[in-house]
């Protein structure tokens, strides 16, 4: 086979007809974009191509921002609470935010207390960390790492997006209504809800659109999975993330529709007057409810939990997919045990059905029910643990790059390791008697999701970020942000477990100071949990600066010029597609094809540090500095 | 690694041999259409035969309860069938799609006897 | 051939939109369609369980025709079947090449699916009627809850073959098989409909 030749451009090898062929496509591209102003390149209204989108790279984009948003939202309402937790009943100006009617004087009333508690869990579950981890990372990811052009449905996936917005606003807006927003936990157990003010009306309808908007994602991106992967892309060459976003759209797509019947069920007992979850007999201050009764407050519970908790596992395993790219990356090795890991997230993501009822140990079931969803909540934590063990075995012999996403991904696991084994007690239902609605719970579930998914968000966050951008975050900073988040949070999150064990119950305004046996844990740990709550919120700022700033800088044009299509030196196919991909659509110019595993780093025997997924045999060794746009049909002719 | 288009399935461009009552094929013979028309009219009257059954017996007999959850469910169960497997052609569909259904069969099953056996076992029982 | 991306194009071509994948032998539609569906499975099979608990729970259940009208809703279930061959032999026209049969067949499932609401909501009429609403029982509740959701599938069907049978039908002539793969979608989602009223109808009615 004849050497083609090679040329140097900027910083990067080219090969020289790929050279003059992007040439002149770039003077093509400039040409339209110079034509026609704001409608060059595609003649696309700003609106069709910014507002309404049906690129996923620019969807992925939307869905990121909104959901940080959210995140951000959800985190200052959390704040507000630890002032409340850390000194219960002193006046803060921050509280004034919320209203006289809410916190008069700038004291925060119990009822406001029990707001924020519950549009906190909302807002960090559905409306930011969901939307990150599967609307953002997994729209932009996963059709690049599949090798294919779209979703398989380009305008249900912009009609996904346009659920969401609209759902969020609506629970933003429950804030204005009368009486309140939703007050009775993020779990809405009625009879509770039902006779709850009006903001739970909201709440309810909101969901409704929440879910529509999964249900819809879903579908696209199992379809978008199965049939767009790339020629040569089986199932096991699948980057690890794609199998675990895979096996989150199957929860998401069969675990919503029952709470979607629950919200409708929950509606008609507000507003059409029914008795689905009201018993009969049911006395509210004093006052008998007119109401026909005959329902069961449990009927609710059961539908909530059987999404809620498949839910729990949408919230880790994009997580976990993204922990694992960055580890394979940063230890230049393959994952260890990859096919384990696979064939465990698609049983946990099945067993995640029949577990739900652990979160009812205390509803009054009987022991045989009781053992059954014990024994189901035991079983479903070996594959945890698998997909868990094989991470930690990964970084075994790997010549680790300490960056800043690496170090998020490293944190991740014993974070998650913590929080997965505080699960253990809570899934048997014996201990569960003294550790239910217990700080106990709060603390586990945060470490999975604080300290374990949200640091799993930055990391990739920072790790992705050059490949929408094109420009790197400050290495510095990033760094900053994950030593004090770190710190903080674990001395926010730890101290919880002693707080439950001690009995300190869960949603008490005061955080534990009205009981005799709880005040004393709750005095000596409360205010050094909302000090590093503060240290966490201070910890996010250079983290929020640096975010912006450098996206500001990327929107303006300001690319990073040695950065190069590639500056991880990975192996999966999104960094293929060039840097920053055009808005215009299409990522590949020919779409393209597998030869071997995601990877392939330091493979024994071989002239590269690392072989792209995509790349052929026979093929020059590749020049260090980048990687050329796919084009494998093309060189396979040569 | 040799060829690598030995590792992959047979090409894009080569489509599919039509087999009877083969929904996907682009190569459907207009007999075999007409053929599976006739089909389908034969089970529309046997939906209709069993919904009258299904009414006559439930509701023109005056079955007991229990008779008439078991007799009239069987029923619904073959209609479904018959919906799901001709008009629906399920009974010819490929295995992508019965993975999907088994999956979602399996947790229905869960979903309908889980909540209601919670009854069945109160505490104290 | 289908597998390619255009950059600089308006439209973006999406492989197997209309032609199967090779390896699975669906197209994405279809695939799509199916997965909509078992979600929809999920979500009318809450509702069902639902009345398993209430209904076992309850010190006494009513049985259906004490309050609502058999015959009506044995007309009705009709009805539906029939609105299912019209749309399956619509399909099978369309596939014959002939978009004329088609759009009547289509027309004719649109007019049972009509007929099917009007007379659903001579039912409610006559519930109301009689002062029996949602909040009357729990029976009630979910009756009116599982044939008004029902219902609202049925419309939201109507809406999409009004579109297909009109100005959706100009696909028909640049990609007829692109509108025949479109209208076995919405038969699916339409059989699947129909599914749901063969198990509704005895659970409500004559149980």
């Amino acid at each position: 086979m004849a050497l083609r030749r090679q040329i140097r451009v900027g910083s990067q090898w080219m090969y020289a007809d790929e050279a003059h062929k992007a040439l002149r496509e770039a003077l093509r591209v400039m040409k339209d974009e110079e034509g026609g102003g704001e409608h060059g390149g595609h003649h696309q209204p700003w609106i069709r191509r910014y507002v309404f989108s049906t690129d996923h790279k620019w969807i992925g984009i939307q869905y990121g921002f909104t959901a940080l948003l959210f995140l951000l939202l959800g985190f200052c309402l959390m704040i507000l609470m630890r002032l409340q937790l850390g000194w219960p009943g002193t006046a803060f100006s921050a509280m004034k935010l919320l209203g006289e009617s809410r916190a008069p004087g700038g004291v925060l009333l119990p009822e406001a207390y029990n707001q924020l508690g519950a549009m906190h869990g909302t807002i960090m579950i559905f409306l930011g960390i969901v939307p990150l981890a599967v609307g953002a990372f997994g729209n932009y990811l996963v059709p690049l790492q599949i090798g294919a052009p779209d979703m398989a449905f380009p305008k249900l996936n912009m009609i996904s997006y346009w659920c969401y917005a609209p759902g969020g606003l609506i629970m933003l807006a429950s804030f204005f209504a009368p009486g309140g927003t939703a007050q009775s936990g993020w779990t809405s157990y009625p009879p509770l809800s039902v006779i709850a003010s009006q903001g739970q009306t909201w709440w309810l309808v909101g969901m409704v659109f929440l879910i529509t908007s999964s249900l819809l994602g879903s579908v696209n991106f199992i379809v978008t999975i199965i049939q767009l992967r790339a020629k040569g892309l089986s199932y096991m060459r699948f980057p690890f993330f794609v199998h675990a976003q895979f096996v989150t759209s199957f929860l998401l797509l069969l675990a919503f529709p029952p709470l979607e019947a629950a919200a409708v069920l929950q509606l008609m007992d507000r507003l059409a007057g029914t008795s689905f979850f009201l018993p009969s007999g049911l006395v509210v201050s004093g006052q008998a409810l007119t109401n026909a009764g005959g329902g069961n407050p449990l009927l609710w519970q059961h539908l909530f939990w059987f999404l809620a908790h498949p839910e729990v596992y949408v919230l880790i395993l994009p997580a976990m997919g993204i922990v694992a790219e960055i580890i394979a990356n940063g230890t230049r090795k393959p994952l260890w045990g990859y096919k384990s890991m696979v064939f465990a997230t698609v049983f946990l993501g099945f067993m995640s059905f029949v577990v739900w009822a652990h979160h009812m140990f205390l509803t009054g079931m009987g022991t045989t029910i009781s053992a059954f969803f014990q024994t189901t909540t035991m079983i479903i934590s070996i594959p945890s643990v698998i997909i868990l063990s094989s991470l930690f075995i990964s970084l075994w012999g790997g010549a680790i790059r300490f960056t800043t996403p690496m170090l998020f991904a490293l944190a991740f696991l014993p974070m998650f390791g913590i929080g997965g084994l505080t699960g253990l007690p809570l899934g048997l239902a014996a201990a569960d008697i003294h550790l239910h609605d217990t700080y106990y719970v709060i603390g586990h579930f945060h470490y999975v999701v604080a300290p374990g998914t949200i640091f799993a968000m930055f990391a990739g966050i920072y790790y992705w970020f050059p490949k929408a951008t094109g420009r790197k975050l400050n290495d510095f900073w990033g760094r900053v942000h994950f030593w004090i988040s770190f710190v903080c949070i674990n001395g926010v999150f730890f101290p919880m477990f002693a707080q439950g064990l001690a009995g300190v119950s869960r949603r008490l305004y005061d955080g534990g100071m009205q009981y005799q046996h709880a005040k004393q844990i709750a005095a000596q740990t409360n205010p050094f949990m909302s000090i590093c709550a503060i240290g966490l919120l201070v910890a996010q700022v250079p983290f929020i600066i640096n975010f912006f700033y450098n996206a500001i800088a990327a929107a303006m044009g300001h690319r990073d010029e040695g950065l190069g299509s590639n500056p991880w030196e990975s192996t999966t196919m999104e960094w293929a597609a060039t840097t920053s991909p055009p808005l215009a659509h299409g990522n590949f110019e020919v779409l393209p094809v597998v030869y071997r595993g995601p990877y392939e780093y330091n493979v024994p025997g071989a002239a590269e540090t690392f072989i792209p997924q995509h790349m052929p045999d026979a093929v020059e060794p590749e020049p260090r500095g980048g990687l050329l746009p796919a084009t494998a049909v093309a060189m396979r002719e040569n | 690694m040799t060829d690598p288009a030995a590792a992959v399935e047979p090409g894009v461009d080569v489509h599919e041999h039509a087999g009877v009552g083969d929904p996907n094929a682009h190569h459907h013979s207009p007999e075999q259409i007409r053929k599976e028309m006739r089909v389908y009219l034969t089970v529309f009257f046997g939906l209709a035969v069993l919904t009258a059954v299904t009414v006559g017996a439930c509701y023109g007999l005056n079955l007991p309860v229990h008779t008439a959850i078991i007799v009239a469910l069987i029923i619904a169960s073959i209609k479904g069938f018959l919906v799901a497997g001709f008009f629906m052609h399920l009974l010819s569909e490929k295995k992508v799609i019965y993975g999907v259904l088994i999956l979602t069969v399996i947790f229905f099953i869960f979903l309908m006897t889980l909540p209601v056996s919670h009854h069945a076992n109160p505490f104290g029982s | 051939m289908d597998a390619h991306a255009s950059v600089g194009h308006a439209e973006l071509e999406i492989p197997y939109n209309v032609h199967p994948r090779p390896d699975t032998g669906v197209y994405n539609g279809k695939l799509g369609i199916w997965l909509f569906l078992a979600s929809e499975v999920m979500l009318f099979g809450a509702l069902f369980s639902s009345l398993i608990l209430l209904r076992t729970g309850a010190e006494s259940w009513p049985r259906g025709y004490e309050f609502l009208n058999v015959k009506l809703a044995t007309f009705n279930t009709f009805i539906l079947i029939l609105s299912s061959v019209t749309v399956v032999m619509a399909w099978s026209h369309l596939r014959l090449g002939n978009l004329k049969k088609g759009r009547i067949y289509i027309s004719a499932t649109v007019l049972c699916a009509l007929i099917f609401l009007v007379n659903k909501a001579f039912e409610y009429g006559h519930e109301f009627a009689e002062h029996r609403y949602p909040k009357t029982n729990n029976f009630l509740a979910i009756y009116f809850t599982l044939t008004g959701l029902h219902g609202l599938h049925i419309l939201g069907g109507v809406i999409v073959f009004l579109y297909f049978v009109g100005p959706g039908a100009k696909m028909w002539a640049h990609d007829p098989e692109r509108y025949t793969n479109r209208i076995e979608i919405v038969g699916l989602y339409w059989h699947f409909v129909d599914l749901v009223w063969i198990f509704l109808f005895p659970v409500l009615y004559l149980m």
